[in-house]
């Protein structure tokens, strides 16, 4: 008379609170074992979000600056010459095809600039005083903080616009239209502040005048020490191949030919070690969180060897105590991957906010981060799993409790 | 025509590969019909846990056949065995094994967990299969705030939820006094009244007089059987 038997099964709803038992029991200790996973995950996300968000940065950075700027400077240094391009070498640049603009820089280097004229000699603050074109400020990107740029007028007068920390240095703060500084032994006003610039922090440190007043007054002789060069975007790389022959074709090797940008860029490259670094170290917080859950899931199985011996006599077959216990791990795991995308969710966005950037954080990073918390789960899950299932219905019965 | 027994046991040894050898079970046959009400007594150490759980298909006897609702075990694969046990048997143990952290019903309801029912009809039994046992009263108390003799009353509304073929307690009044004790054993003679086919394991002679039927257990043999002397 032996009817077919019908064979046991675990509805899905009912494995998910089986494996739960565990962990709504022993509330600590989940949260203590799901912290090593979260810590690994969180520190991962973290990093790549912070890296994007950084890079994204750069982009927009970029972007705005353009990377289509050149400086054409003459080397200095022993058998490098002089310091000085050839006089005529802004306009032989500005015959090439692809360039859109050329703007000169003339250092002045016997004048020194002092905020009142007793201070001694010596004490420059190391600023430098530059004539320049009056396209500086737009080839450069750069910005007004406070005051005005030079103009036509202003450049041809004993006027001067400080970068952000010769002003700084010189301890003039805003402008009024009253300050004047020291400047090549007469007294020049100062109508503008600059905000730092991006693309040539050496002029942050510099004293501008216009090309005219400093051959009126400092006797400049407007040789370019420097020449800013914008070209078409599309031809950077062709222009800089001639550039240092157009600029001094007698000795070519005596120019350097640089592209500001690419400084910016290999700042990045250097950020992306670190990130390999950190993403290194949140590899190894998840191993050690991981073999935590391992850790927690064996001591689990021993402490309710009754539990299993129970379920095993209310048809559970070896399969069911086992994925109870996977999911169990699974379910530590998650919660660790979880929080772990939250925390590093969060400290991206404030990280970016305090650094006034967007907040980016790439999607793989957030499904990466949980799917790789739950492979560790089911790592660190499946020998505690197995051996609940293999272990003897009758043994386990036997125990107390 | 004899109907078919619930369970019938042709030979049954079991040995523990332990050195040296345990015997645990000699030799053992018996049948137990559907509707009966069985003890099985004996001192302790003389096989009547091996024998529970060789008749609950818990464990395979080293040799000779089980059979349980028609099943022959040896047939059976784990898998068929671990369903044997979901739809057909009941445990009582003396432990109780009910889940601390869950309510009465809750873990009533466990007794049909692995059947795949769904939780809603699961617990709509067990509220039946409590009120059965008389802790209608005490559907949402956590286990671990029940006596002894109410655990063990939930742990046999546990076993009968499924209406098994066969209920088995291994020393279910051994872990509770007197006044408790002869409740659970009024208890399990009512149920067995109502058709629930019941096999009791007890060192407890007096409980096992009290039963139609006792099989006596020693050194892993049967010594006597009340039912042979019915026949004889
Ligand atoms: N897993 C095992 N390995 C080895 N020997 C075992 C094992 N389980 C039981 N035994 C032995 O088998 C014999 C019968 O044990 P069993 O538990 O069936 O006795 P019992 O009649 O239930 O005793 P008690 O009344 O004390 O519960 C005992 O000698 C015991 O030591
Ligand atoms: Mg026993």
């Amino acid at each position: 008379m032996a009817t077919t038997l019908k064979p046991s099964s675990l509805h899905p709803r009912d494995l998910g609170r089986t494996a739960t038992v565990g962990l709504r029991t022993r509330k600590l200790r989940t949260a203590l074992s799901a912290l090593g996973i979260m810590i690994g995950i969180a520190a991962m996300v973290g990093v790549l979000g912070l890296s994007e968000s950084s890079k994204s940065e750069l982009l927009s950075q970029l972007d705005r600056l353009g990377t289509n700027l050149l400086t054409v400077e003459a080397g200095t240094g022993i058998g490098l010459g002089s310091g000085e391009l050839p006089e005529e070498a802004a306009g032989m640049i500005a015959q090439i095809g692809p360039v859109e603009t050329t703007t000169v820089v003339s250092a002045v280097a016997e004048a020194k600039v002092y905020r009142t004229d007793y201070i001694p000699e010596g004490q420059t603050g190391g600023i430098s005083v530059q004539a320049v074109d009056l396209s500086l400020l737009e080839t450069l990107a750069g910005s007004v903080e406070d005051g005005q740029w030079l103009d036509a007028a202003t450049g041809a007068y004993p006027t001067t616009v400080l970068g952000s920390v010769a002003a700084d240095r010189l301890g003039i703060t805003e402008v009024t239209g009253t300050e004047q500084v020291w400047l090549g032994e007469q007294w020049f006003m100062v109508i503008g502040v600059l905000e730092e610039f991006e693309l040539a922090p050496d002029l942050d440190r510099a004293a501008m005048v216009g090309l005219e007043a400093a051959g009126e007054y400092l006797d400049d002789d407007g040789v370019p020490t420097r020449i800013l060069v914008r070209v078409d975007p599309d031809q950077v790389d062709a222009v800089m191949a001639v550039m240092a022959a157009t600029a001094n074709p007698e000795n070519p090797e005596e120019v350097e030919v640089a592209r500001p940008t690419d400084a910016l860029e290999a700042k990045e490259a250097a950020d992306d070690a670190l990130t390999a670094l950190f993403l290194g170290l949140g590899a190894v917080a998840l191993l050690v969180g991981g073999v935590g859950i391992a850790n927690v899931m064996v001591i689990s199985v021993l402490e309710r060897r009754s539990e299993i011996g129970l379920r095993r006599a209310l048809g559970a077959t070896k399969r069911h105590v086992a994925s109870q216990f996977l999911g169990e791990a699974l379910l530590l795991s998650g919660i660790g991957g979880v929080g772990g995308v939250l925390l590093g969710v969060a400290v991206t966005t404030g990280y970016a906010a305090i650094k006034g950037w967007n907040a980016l954080i790439p999607p793989v990073a957030i499904v990466g981060g949980i799917g790789a918390a739950l492979v560790i789960g089911a790592i660190a899950g499946l020998y505690p799993a197995i051996r609940a299932a293999r272990m003897s219905p009758t043994d386990a019965l036997r125990t107390a409790g | 025509m004899k109907a078919e027994p619930v369970l019938s046991l042709h030979n049954v040894t079991k040995e523990y590969p332990t050195t040296p050898v345990v015997r645990a079970l000699q030799g053992v046959s018996f049948e137990v019909n559907s509707g009966e009400l069985v003890a099985v007594v004996g001192p302790s150490g003389s096989g009547k846990s091996t024998l529970l759980h060789i008749m609950g298909t818990l464990d395979r006897p080293t040799s000779g056949e089980v059979t349980v609702a028609g099943h022959r075990i040896s047939q059976l694969s784990d898998k068929d065995m671990s369903s044997l046990r979901a739809h057909h048997i009941g445990f009582v143990f003396q432990q109780f094994h009910l889940l601390s952290g869950y309510t009465a019903l809750d873990n009533v309801a466990d007794g049909l967990l692995y059947t795949g029912l769904p939780l809603g009809e699961r617990r709509h039994l067990a509220e039946e299969a409590l009120r059965r046992v008389g802790m209608g009263h005490r559907l949402d108390h956590v286990a671990t705030k029940l006596s002894g003799g109410e655990r063990q009353r939930v742990a046999t509304a546990r076993a009968l939820i499924g209406n098994p073929s066969i209920v088995l307690a291994d020393e279910p009044t051994g872990n509770l006094d007197t006044k408790s004790s002869d409740a659970i054993v009024e208890l399990i003679e009512e149920l067995n009244e109502s058709g629930t086919t019941i096999v009791v394991i007890t060192h407890n002679r007096e409980i096992a007089e009290a039963f139609p039927r006792s099989v006596g257990l020693r050194d892993g043999r049967i010594e006597y059987d009340t039912s042979w002397s019915e026949v004889a």
